[in-house]
């Protein structure tokens, strides 16, 4: 099962429609994941990696649009699904958890019931059954005393449980694919790895696909077998996580991974400031022509300030968006 | 735990007044119609005349009792009738945008424009009197500030990150309307709601006054504050029993209003506990 492809997205362009004029806010998206696959995607704020995963379970809004390429989960294009269709594919074989496990659950519904309408929404259960199972998810992200916790409201868990109960409830009905949109942020470090060891560990036992977006290379690197890097719109580097530490080929991931603080690098190296990459992502509507990097970039010359670079395959697997990639 | 002061005095103003229009046979003294008696005009309240009796000798508490019943049915009814079209209109509105925001708000400013009481009138006028053309015309006239209170909810409960997340779940429009936008906003709702039978209980009285609503002899307690008003300095009585029904109706249902919307938010329960 593993070989073939559960989601496969080519060409994916989405515009920005600010009622004057169409501009690709992401374009050239092209990855593919594969059943039980854990894939990532990283970049900044704002470089279309948020929207993209809005694409997917096609819940983009005016202004934004899928302005093009193809977006096939299970063998089936879904760009094109009516609203219906892709509700029913929502949350039932593609779900998502959020960033803020705060404001991601409703206040005034017990977290039983918001896990059991999964269940009663999508497997058409009665809510008899559904509380049942509600209770059993609750248990399976490792909440204690499930059965007096699902009459519990959101305000009376702490972050790390609103966390589990998000997982509980994406992980209801057993979907295909799970995207965490930056699963962990609003979370401290200790259940933040917590947290990333249950998703993962839940996701391998019933083989359940990860998509997992954050701007945090290191935390997407360890979950992830294979990382695709976003910057201003486009992939420009999909790589093996572990080759992406160790021989970075895109100028923009080169910067990341050395921009990454390392445990004893004072002691091996001195009191240096962290690297940072020069410059500020450009605005949407001010994209530069040719590589999209070459403001900023170390290495550009005459070629990427006027063609964009297509990508290359590289030996190890996995390809680059650059003219000079290393 | 400590006891919610409003929500009991309200629940038990309430419940007194549900109960006295229910027990109104077997609690009145006399007829509320029948026994006018002009022997008793105008008494002054004394053991035998509770609230006293007025230019018909009439027991005025008697009326009041019987009173109770139009009043609260009046009160009761047309609210709920505002309410759901309020609500549904408000969120409907709220939740999808668009033209249909535009058409809602156009017609809540319309009803805004006209005044409540004066629309209310004409109903009345193409109905005719009585009491179920009053629950028409006021259960269509008020709900305009319902709606305004259900559309802002919906607007900023919308962007919340509990029904983007219902949404990326699944949940249908009407099922994310009814399970995670509705909960969110009852309690304003809840508080506007009893204030609205409040003012439902004095609109009954002024279209009863107009002589469109309960027609008389029948009482209601507006009918029967707008009849005593020639007498207010002769025969105070007249006023004051009807008038303070319908004060502490009201009052106890805003109290009650304010003790549920205590008790429909979760965070305040759960601080009191």
């Amino acid at each position: 099962m593993t070989g073939s492809p559960l989601l496969e997205v080519e060409d994916l362009r989405i515009d920005l429609d600010d009622g004057l004029r169409r501009v690709a806010a992401a374009e050239g998206i092209s990855f593919r994941i594969n059943r039980g696959e854990t894939f990532g995607l990283v970049g900044e704020s704002g470089c279309g990696k948020s929207i993209t995963a809005l694409a997917l379970i096609g819940l983009l809004r005016p202004p934004l649009s899928i302005g093009g390429g193809v977006i096939r989960f299970d063998g089936q294009e879904i760009q094109h699904l009516s609203a219906a269709r892709q509700r029913q594919l929502r949350g039932n074989r593609i779900a998502m958890i959020f960033q803020e496990p705060m404001t991601a659950l409703n206040p005034v519904s017990p977290v039983g019931r918001q896990i059991a309408e999964m269940f009663v929404l999508h497997k058409g259960k009665s809510w008899r059954e559904a509380n049942q199972l509600a209770v059993e998810a609750l248990a399976s992200v490792r909440v204690p005393a499930p059965e007096r916790r699902v009459k519990d409201y959101p305000h009376q868990l702490s972050g790390g449980m609103r966390q589990r109960v998000m997982i509980a409830i994406a992980l209801a009905c057993g979907p295909d694919l799970l995207i965490a949109d930056e699963p962990t942020t609003a979370l401290d470090v200790t259940v933040q790895a917590e947290i990333i060891e249950l998703m993962r560990n839940l996701c391998a036992e019933r083989g359940t696909a990860i998509l997992m977006i954050s701007h945090d290379l290191g935390l997407v690197a360890n979950v992830c077998r294979r990382v695709a890097v976003m910057y201003a719109g486009r992939i420009v580097e999909e790589r093996g996580s572990a080759d992406i530490f160790r021989a970075p080929s895109h100028p923009y991931t080169q910067g990341l991974v050395d921009s990454l603080p390392r445990l004893g690098s004072r002691a091996a190296l001195g009191r240096s400031r962290l690297k940072e990459i020069a410059g500020v992502v450009p605005a949407i509507t001010r994209f530069p022509d040719g590589c999209r990097f070459n403001p900023r970039c170390a290495q550009a010359t005459d070629i990427c300030r006027a063609t964009a670079p297509q990508t290359e395959g590289l030996e190890a697997g996995g390809f680059v968006r650059c003219h000079h990639h290393a | 735990m400590k006891l919610r002061a409003n929500l009991v005095i309200g629940g038990a103003l309430f419940a007194l007044a549900i109960v006295v229009g229910l027990l109104a046979p077997w609690l009145a003294h006399t007829d509320p119609v029948m026994d006018a008696n002009l022997m008793n005009a105008e008494e002054p309240p004394s053991w035998t005349w509770w609230f006293g009796t007025d230019a018909q000798g009439r027991d005025i508490y008697s009326r009041v009792l019987y009173g109770a019943r139009v009043s609260l049915t009046v009160g009761i009814v047309s609210q709920l009738i505002n309410s759901v079209i309020g609500v549904a209109l408000g969120l409907s509105a709220g939740y999808f945008g668009g033209w249909w925001d535009d058409v809602v708000n156009a017609l809540t400013n319309l009803m805004l424009a006209i005044p409540s009481l004066i629309f209310a009138l004409a109903i009345m006028a193409v109905l005719g009197p009585g009491l179920t053309s009053l629950l028409i015309a006021l259960g269509l006239t008020n709900w305009s500030f319902t709606c305004r209170l259900a559309r802002a909810s919906a607007l900023s409960l919308r962007s919340q990150g509990y029904v983007q997340a219902a949404t990326v779940l699944g949940y249908g429009d009407v099922r994310i309307m009814i399970t995670q936008l509705l909960p969110n906003m009852l309690g304003p709702i809840v508080v506007i709601g009893t204030l609205g039978m409040g003012s439902a209980v004095l609109s009954e009285a002024a279209l009863s006054f107009l002589g469109l609503g309960v027609r008389p002899p029948f009482p209601s307690w507006g009918s029967m504050l707008s009849e005593a008003r020639e007498q207010i300095t002769t025969a105070p009585w007249l006023s004051i029993f009807p008038g303070l029904a319908i004060f502490l109706t009201v009052l106890g249902l805003n109290l009650l209003g304010d003790g549920l919307r205590d008790i429909l938010d979760p965070q305040s329960r759960s601080r009191r506990t």
